[in-house]
């Protein structure tokens, strides 16, 4: 039971926790005590000094930030002379600090004008030479700016703290301290740009984003990020319905002000110039001819009455990052229009072992706060900080604040070995052995989290399971898959269930009629047998897939709809649209509008309704509405009970953190990073399968998997 | 085997801790076991911890190396019954601008400090020590490895000491320039390879120093004055200065003065005497205007306030400091103008930077005081300077902001008119 004490602020009286920091008891009271260098999360400095405040009986001011409270203090934070020492300590940061208000992209959210505004000095007393120092570009992400820079050194510590990267530090002593990175000149990192966003100057600038808008021209949209299965929220800046920025600015979301670099910046592939905007028929010479939404529409619909009349064999593959009601519409379509069971999604993770495994257990699925609060989180298999770097964030900061046991069964070194109490080297395939030796030291943990990549799969997940359940203390899992959607593909049923074809025996199939593939690029590594499939394609881009097409149809990008996901711990959030292509449709809409065409009744498709219908028929999404449509994550159950087998092989897409299957080759950003992920580690790649080639990622370093 | 010494002795010292300078060979081993060497720790380990701290107190003996804090008072806070090990950490960083003592204890009397630091490793259950050396003193680091591997040698350090089962391993690490690594914390993370930033305390070093365990550091001067403690007991010590203010110290005297040099005085000796007598006087006869009673970051003195007992206690109540023991003595002929932009040089060039206050504070007072040596001073300057300085004491991270800030705002309030004559004299240059 935690100790109260009762003290006084401005003569208010306050009750607060024993041993509490001064700074956090006030802002928890509505009373602001301004700082630089503390920031919740990261370690405390008192290096700013702007949080001094006055303590009665005690003859210096106070450090606010680093004071603990107790019993019978009275502190006052807006006396004369905390108000003189604030403005001198501003008036000192003041006089190195170029006045680059008119050409800073931070000027309207700068700390620093903010805090000047509010307790500085109207005039400068500075009449001496300002030290001066170039601007310098260290990556294609971060620009750094020294004379802007007040040395509070939050870079310093989210990159080394927080990321876990460390490739920021400080050069020189005095006034001439500076920041630099890892390399002399450049970093080698992450490029997530949580320096960027920390920094509450506009020391630390964004490339992508300078120079093109002040902070009050754009409208800010907070929506999911549609590339890991995560699930981070990324608050687009949208001005004149172009994407300028993501950040996490508003702490919203599961994932605080985490983000990495494709949450933050590879937003650009919206609008790359390659974007298809029209729909293309293949003509008699072979060519692609763009039509009409109507008539793309007459003839899908044609085509799929036909086949479906004389009893023709369909095979649908959606996609692991369409939304929820883009996954249940298409599965719906599927099933009760086209009569077929063949409907699948490239499977990242194996879930339906998973889930049998699971069936009978209540609370066995981690949600994205568990690994923050867990006692202890075992990895296995994977290289999270590449593949999930919320994940990895989690419980890295679990560590730091709680002291966590992290442990580690990998084939190769992963970044958390930094922070584990035993890491585990296996052969790929070896892990469940990695997994027994720590039997010992996991038993005596107070609970578990435990997180496994895709070389656990089949049987090897009831192996985990079981392994789980010996140990006797409370063990929670997460399977991991990739995309944004994956879990909430396999929750739709975009799966091959009650025997029928996964998508490699869909391209096998050389009697197959039609191939609807939705967002999914199955014929980037593989061929399609069948040589007289219709094959119509719904995507942003002409991939390998859309180029074998029959009919290609112009889709919209998740930011530029609406609708849900669930991410890789089951909890599902909104998205929201926050531009408009010119030429796209949502998935949903020309799913809707090919069945419209061929009088079958799905359903009204707008994405709230489906959601509702979801909500009602599928298990484990009864999720209250009111904690999804404000920006809440809910997290669901899985069906408690048992799930058959499915066909088909599963393997990770074995994607970095540079890359995002097809979508990143059309992301700027994504493609200018030099650096080799996981490169700072020792890491060569992502922990994937020893299976058969992935259909939609490519191995680091560019080559493709044969 | 340096007999000639860096300045002649003055009849009028009190030679405790510099009794062997000027002896041959007074730097080793053998002179110092022929002139009272290592009795005082036979006699430390017969007696129990408890009593030697005791010892301690008794001898008022006050932190030599610049902030005076009671010596006994400070060993009593290591926690020794603490699991962890117990460091020694020996703050040879002298930087002050003044100070040149600590260099010339190691120099001729290695052996007496070394006494001092096992004698403390007794009293707090320690076995390793740091002596952290300044880098500008490279000749001393390897003068003190020789005189480190003579006590191995010989069995002064090392396992089993003098067979009294009493282990100690000492180390010497070498500084790299920057006098905020004096500052204890900073020291402690330069010693552990890191940058030299200070710390936020609590926790005190006693009980999480270096490598987080208990720590206890303190100066050159002050180890010296252990082993005279412990042989001849505290009380005969505390009785050779003031009350509260025990025994004798090395005062650095330099600036105009006809004998500049180290002198050892007990505490209390008034300070016109030693200037006088034992500094010499002022050449040229010419008439004493300021005084820089310890170290560049105490307060200046004005002649009229330099009649005074030179302790801790006494300085303290005239608004300045004893400080390191570095005085600078000033004449008639100087311009406090230049005293203090040299001295504001100074810290702006060692501000560690880890605060606003003093890394933009010092750099921004250097600049006024050059702008206003070169010529263009301004009336309101001398307000700013002192508003400046006012700004940046008792707000800074650690005591470099404030020993920035005390001088500079003593000189520009007592000698205001040095400020004056300056701006009426560039100003007439200036009119046309």
């Amino acid at each position: 039971m935690a100790e109260l004490v009762n003290l006084t602020i401005n003569g208010q009286a306050i009750q607060a926790e024993k041993g509490a920091l001064l700074i956090e008891v006030a802002r928890q009271n509505g009373i602001e005590i301004p700082a630089f260098c503390y920031y919740e999360g990261l370690t405390l400095q008192a290096a700013c000094r702007m949080c001094l405040v006055e303590v009665e009986k005690t003859p210096k001011l106070q450090v606010g930030c680093t004071l603990p409270v107790a019993d019978g203090m009275v502190v006052h934070t807006e006396s004369e002379i905390v108000r003189k020492a604030r403005k001198g300590t501003l008036e000192f940061l003041l006089t190195n600090h170029p006045l680059d208000c008119p050409v800073c992209d931070k000027g309207g959210e700068c700390e620093l004008q903010d805090m000047v505004f509010r307790y500085g000095a109207g005039e400068s007393r500075f009449a001496e030479r300002k030290h001066h120092v170039d601007e310098q570009q260290w990556s294609p992400v971060v620009y750094f700016d020294a004379p802007r820079c007040i040395l509070c050194y939050r870079c310093v510590r989210v990159c080394n703290e927080g990321m876990g990267v460390g490739a920021l530090g400080v050069a020189n002593r005095g006034v001439i301290s500076e920041i630099v990175p890892n390399r002399h000149d450049y970093l080698e990192c992450d490029e997530c740009g949580a320096c960027i966003d920390i920094c509450p100057v506009g020391a630390l600038t964004s490339g992508s984003y300078r120079y093109q808008t002040r902070p009050w021209e754009m409208t800010h949209v907070g929506t999911i990020c549609t590339h890991c299965g995560d699930g981070c929220r990324t608050t687009l800046g949208v001005r004149d319905d172009k994407i300028v920025r993501g950040n996490n600015r508003d702490h919203s979301g599961i994932n605080g002000e985490f983000l990495c670099i494709k949450g933050r910046y590879a937003f650009d592939f919206v609008e790359h110039p390659e974007r298809l905007q029209s729909p293309m028929l293949r003509n008699a010479q072979g060519e692609f001819e763009p039509i009409s939404w109507s008539k793309a529409f007459a003839t899908i619909a044609g085509q799929f009455e036909i086949v479906k009349d004389r009893g023709g064999k369909f095979g649908i593959i959606g996609s692991n990052h369409t939304t929820n009601e883009e996954n249940y519409f298409l599965q719906k379509f599927a099933r009760q229009g086209l009569g077929t069971k063949n409907i699948d999604h490239h499977r990242t993770g194996d879930l339906a072992t998973f889930f049998d495994a699971l069936s009978g257990k209540n609370g066995a699925l981690a949600t994205t706060a568990d690994l923050y609060t867990a006692k202890a989180v075992l990895v296995v298999g994977a290289d999270l900080a590449q593949q999930h770097p919320f994940l990895s964030y989690q419980a890295r900061a679990n560590f730091r604040h709680h002291a966590a046991h992290i442990y580690t069964v990998t084939s190769g070194p992963v970044r958390e070995d930094n922070q584990a109490v035993a890491s585990v080297r296996v052969a790929k395939g070896g892990e469940l052995g990695g997994v027994e030796s720590l039997r010992e030291k996991l038993k005596v943990e107070g609970d578990l989290v435990i997180v496994f990549g895709d070389s656990i799969q089949g049987d090897g997940v009831r192996k985990l399971v079981a392994f789980g359940d010996s140990l006797g203390i409370p063990v929670k899992y997460v399977c991991l898959v990739d995309y944004s959607n994956s879990r909430g593909a396999f929750d739709m049923s975009l799966i091959p269930r009650d025997g029928g074809m996964s998508w490699q025996q869909m391209l096998a199939a050389k009697d197959l009629d039609v191939l609807w593939v939705v967002g999914a690029n199955p014929l980037k590594n593989a061929t399609l047998a069948s040589s007289n499939a219709f094959v119509v394609v719904q995507d942003l881009f002409m991939t390998e897939t859309a180029k074998r097409a029959n009919l290609v149809l112009p889709a919209a990008s998740a930011y530029e709809k609406n609708g849900t996901v669930t991410n890789v711990c089951g909890e599902v959030q909104k998205l929201k649209q926050a531009v408009k292509v010119m030429g796209t449709k949502t998935d949903l809409e020309i799913m809707g509008s090919i069945a419209k065409e061929m009088n079958l009744n799905l359903g009204i498709w707008l994405p709230d309704k489906v959601f509702a219908e979801i909500r009602r028929t599928v298990h484990g999404y009864d999720v209250p509405l009111p904690v999804v449509d404000t920006g809440g994550a809910a997290p669901t159950v899985p069906l408690n009970g048992r799930v058959p087998a499915l066909p088909g092989a599963i393997q990770s897409a074995g994607d970095t953190l540079f890359t995002s299957g097809s979508m990143s080759r059309y992301s700027k950003i994504l493609n200018a990073v030099i650096e080799s992920p996981g490169g700072l580690y020792g890491s060569k790649g992502p922990e994937v399968s020893a299976q058969s080639p992935t259909a939609s990622g490519q191995t680091p370093g560019g080559t493709v998997q044969s | 085997m340096p007999k000639k010494l860096y300045n002649d002795p003055s009849p009028l010292e009190t030679r405790i801790l510099s009794k062997r300078f000027g002896l041959d060979n007074s730097e080793t081993l053998a002179t110092y076991l022929a002139n009272d060497g290592f009795k005082a720790f036979r006699k430390a380990r017969e007696m129990k911890p408890e009593e030697i701290i005791e010892e301690v107190k008794t001898s008022a003996l006050r932190g030599r190396g610049g902030a005076g804090f009671p010596t006994g008072l400070k060993w009593s806070f290591v926690p020794r019954s603490s699991p962890k090990p117990k460091y020694i950490v020996i703050n040879a960083d002298e930087s002050e601008p003044g100070t040149c003592k600590d260099r010339l204890l190691m120099e001729y009397d290695p052996h007496q400090m070394i006494e001092g630091i096992l004698i403390a490793g007794l009293a707090l259950d320690a076995h390793k020590g740091y002596l952290y050396i300044r880098g500008e003193y490279r000749y001393l680091i390897d003068h003190m490895d020789r005189a480190i591997a003579e006590a191995y040698a010989q069995g002064y350090l090392g396992k089993n000491i003098l067979g009294t089962g009493f282990d100690f391993d000492l180390y010497t690490h070498s500084g790299a320039g920057a006098y905020e690594c004096g500052e204890e914390t900073a020291l402690l993370d330069s010693l552990e390879g890191k940058r030299g930033i200070p710390r936020m305390k609590p926790p005190f070093p006693a009980v999480a120093g270096a490598w987080a365990s208990p720590t206890l550091l303190n100066n050159v001067e002050t180890f010296s004055a252990i082993p005279a403690i412990i042989r001849d007991g505290g009380a005969a010590f505390a009785a050779l200065g003031t009350p509260k203010n025990g025994g004798t110290r090395l005062l650095c005297v330099s600036g105009h003065v006809n004998k500049p040099g180290v002198y050892e005085v007990p505490l209390g000796y008034p300070m016109l005497k030693f200037i006088e007598e034992i500094a010499g006087g002022i050449p040229g006869g010419k008439k004493l205007k300021a005084v820089i009673p310890g170290g560049s970051s105490c307060p200046i003195l004005k002649a009229n306030e330099c009649d005074i007992p030179m302790d801790y206690d006494s300085l303290a109540k005239i608004g300045s400091m004893l400080g390191s023991g570095g005085m600078v003595v000033m004449d008639e002929t100087t311009d406090m103008v230049k005293v203090a932009l040299r001295i504001m040089r100074f810290y702006a060039h060692e501000s560690c930077g880890w605060c606003i206050p003093c890394r933009e504070g010092t750099t921004w007072l250097r600049k006024i005081l050059q702008r206003f040596d070169d010529g263009g001073g301004r009336s309101e300057d001398v307000g700013l300077l002192g508003e400046l300085s006012k700004n940046m004491l008792g707000r800074t991270f650690c005591a470099l902001g404030d020993a920035a800030a005390m001088p500079t705002i003593s000189i520009v309030e007592k000698f205001a008119e040095d400020f004056e004559k300056r701006l009426a004299r560039d100003r007439q240059m200036v009119a046309v």
